[in-house]
């Protein structure tokens, strides 16, 4: 136990050395994303805004329900969650493959690579949220106190993101095609997640198992309860029940990620 | 498999290796995914060579001292490098190191090829630990030594690898380290930046650093090492002066080569 509470004292100073790297990789993949491109950091405001009005017009025709609630502000909450979701996950897979160059030559500590690919996707997802105010604001959406607990989900998918991360980066240092598997997995999860359907009595033990298990479920209609709660939109278990269970998974899934990426660390050099 | 790092003891051992290797798995081909890796579980193919880099190292290296490691390719020069700098870690036995690294493994290794020389300076500081308070204290220094006022705008893609090595020990000998270690950098470079390298290296040493050389050329091994290790397959031959140890080398490698072109 002791030795444990020095280890991790030590852990500690040693994050708190690398925070300025931590800081300027971030920095850097932000600059490096829109560099020589012509509109800048709007393209994080404007993709989804553009994504969610191609669906938009789409799935208003198919599901009658998308008429009861402000559809638009359905898809962006659900949209830009899941984008975060995929983008963070897959940029962080590669993070330690990718510093291949700089692990080989000296000491750092791997996982900064992969936090700062996670942390990097979150400022690109706070910059999104301008999206969501638009659209807010253009339909009318009333804004309200309980709108700033859409933070709470928005942090337990950043510290979910995090864990599974480190899980895929440490793997996919051994298994280079899990990234061919992981669009794949990602694709399915995004409709296995209701991002631009409805949940329904008519899915059956499918809605039970997505009300269950799907991480991204909790973290999406938490989210969504928060800026658009009183048309509730097929919420169940509540809000509230959501917050408890994702808080859970987000942790759960940090343990894992760190214990798995802990674990084979040292093996790394000898892959890449 | 622990590894300590504590302040700078005076003139007492600041790198001891005991027992230490480090062991790599060679497949017959490179498995690295799960498409093969299911067929030749399936085929019973999984099978890995071991090979030791490695071998049984025990080595204590005192504060102050200025080291060289001698051998051929593949030896194992770099992997005990790459052991006290931490990028390794022993498959057995322990490495213990007291103070700081710089490391020279490669110069300029980190540098991201999109990004201008100065972020670059900024994101190497880091990686080696600086904060970037630090940096911005230190940049003008470091841009004076590598002389390359001019091109600080400029995205390290359209440096050449004289310019990027000369960046790259500029960064990496900002601090007077307690442990300084050069794996063949000084190749790079024209004559007059070699000629500035060394005499910095030399600086440091009178500072009470202790150096780790590594270099196929005697010259410079011959002026700045006072002790020598001839590393053979991963297994240390001979610990001594620079000059007995050539003298046993030279002649080893020579019969080396004899060998070789009547193969």
């Amino acid at each position: 136990m002791r030795k444990f509470l020095k280890l991790t004292k030590e852990r500690f100073r040693k994050f708190a050395q690398y925070w300025d790297l931590l800081v300027l990789l971030v920095q850097r993949d932000i600059k490096l994303k829109y560099r020589r491109s012509f509109l800048g950091y709007l393209w994080s405001i404007l993709t989804p805004l553009l994504s969610m009005a191609v669906m938009a017009i789409v799935f208003t025709r198919i599901f009658e329900r998308s008429k009861e609630v402000n559809f638009p502000l359905y898809l962006i909450c659900g949209n830009i969650l899941f984008s975060f979701m995929r983008e963070s996950t897959t940029l962080a897979m590669n993070s330690v493959v990718g510093s291949a160059s700089l692990l080989k030559k000296t000491y750092v500590p791997k996982y900064i690579f992969t936090l700062s690919k996670v942390t990097s996707c979150m400022v690109n997802f706070v910059l999104s949220l301008g999206a969501l105010l638009i659209v807010m604001v253009a339909t009318g959406e009333p804004f309200r106190w309980i709108n700033f607990l859409g933070l709470v989900p928005i942090l337990e998918l950043y510290v979910f993101c995090v864990g599974l991360g480190l899980l895929l980066a440490a793997t996919t240092v051994f298994f280079r095609d899990l990234r061919n598997i992981w669009s794949v997995v990602t694709l399915a999860w995004m409709y296995m997640t209701p991002i631009f359907w409805f949940m329904s009595d008519k899915l059956g033990d499918l809605g039970v198992f997505i009300r269950r298990f799907n991480p991204m479920y909790m973290f999406i209609q938490q989210f969504r309860y928060f800026i658009m709660g009183y048309q509730t939109v097929g919420i169940d278990p509540s809000a509230w029940v959501l917050m408890l269970r994702g808080a859970i998974c987000a942790v759960a899934m940090l343990i894992i990620g760190l214990f798995t990426f802990n674990r084979v660390k040292n093996r790394f050099i000898l892959f890449i | 498999m622990e590894e300590t790092i504590i302040g700078r003891t005076q003139g007492g051992p600041c790198i001891k290796l005991t027992n230490a290797s480090v062991r790599f798995n060679i497949a017959g081909e490179k498995v690295d995914n799960l498409k093969e890796y299911f067929i030749k579980f399936l085929k019973r193919e999984l099978r890995f060579k071991e090979f030791y880099a490695l071998k049984n190292i025990n080595l204590t290296i005192n504060q102050g001292e200025s080291w060289a490691l001698i051998g051929a390719n593949g030896a194992g020069k770099s992997t005990l490098l790459k052991l006290i700098c931490r990028i390794l870690s022993p498959y057995r036995g322990t490495v213990e190191v007291h103070g700081t690294i710089a490391p020279m493994i490669e110069l300029g290794a980190g540098f991201d090829p999109n990004l201008t020389a100065k972020e670059n300076i900024f994101i190497n500081g880091a990686v080696l630990g600086h904060s970037r308070k630090f940096m911005r204290e230190q940049y003008e220094q470091i841009v004076n030594f590598a002389e390359l006022w001019d091109f600080m705008e400029l995205p390290i893609k359209n440096y050449s690898s004289g310019m990027r090595a000369r960046l790259g020990f500029a960064v990496a000998t900002i601090v007077d380290p307690d442990i300084l270690i050069v794996d063949e950098v000084l190749a790079v470079g024209d004559t007059a930046f070699q000629e500035k390298c060394r005499a910095r290296i030399q600086e440091l040493l009178d500072k009470g650093t202790t150096l780790l050389f590594v270099s196929h050329s005697k010259q410079p091994v011959l002026e700045l090492c006072e002790k020598a290790v001839w590393l053979d397959h991963g297994e240390i031959k001979m610990i001594d002066t620079p000059e007995n140890v050539y003298a046993e080398y030279d002649p080893f490698m020579a019969e080396k080569r004899t060998l070789g072109i009547k193969k």
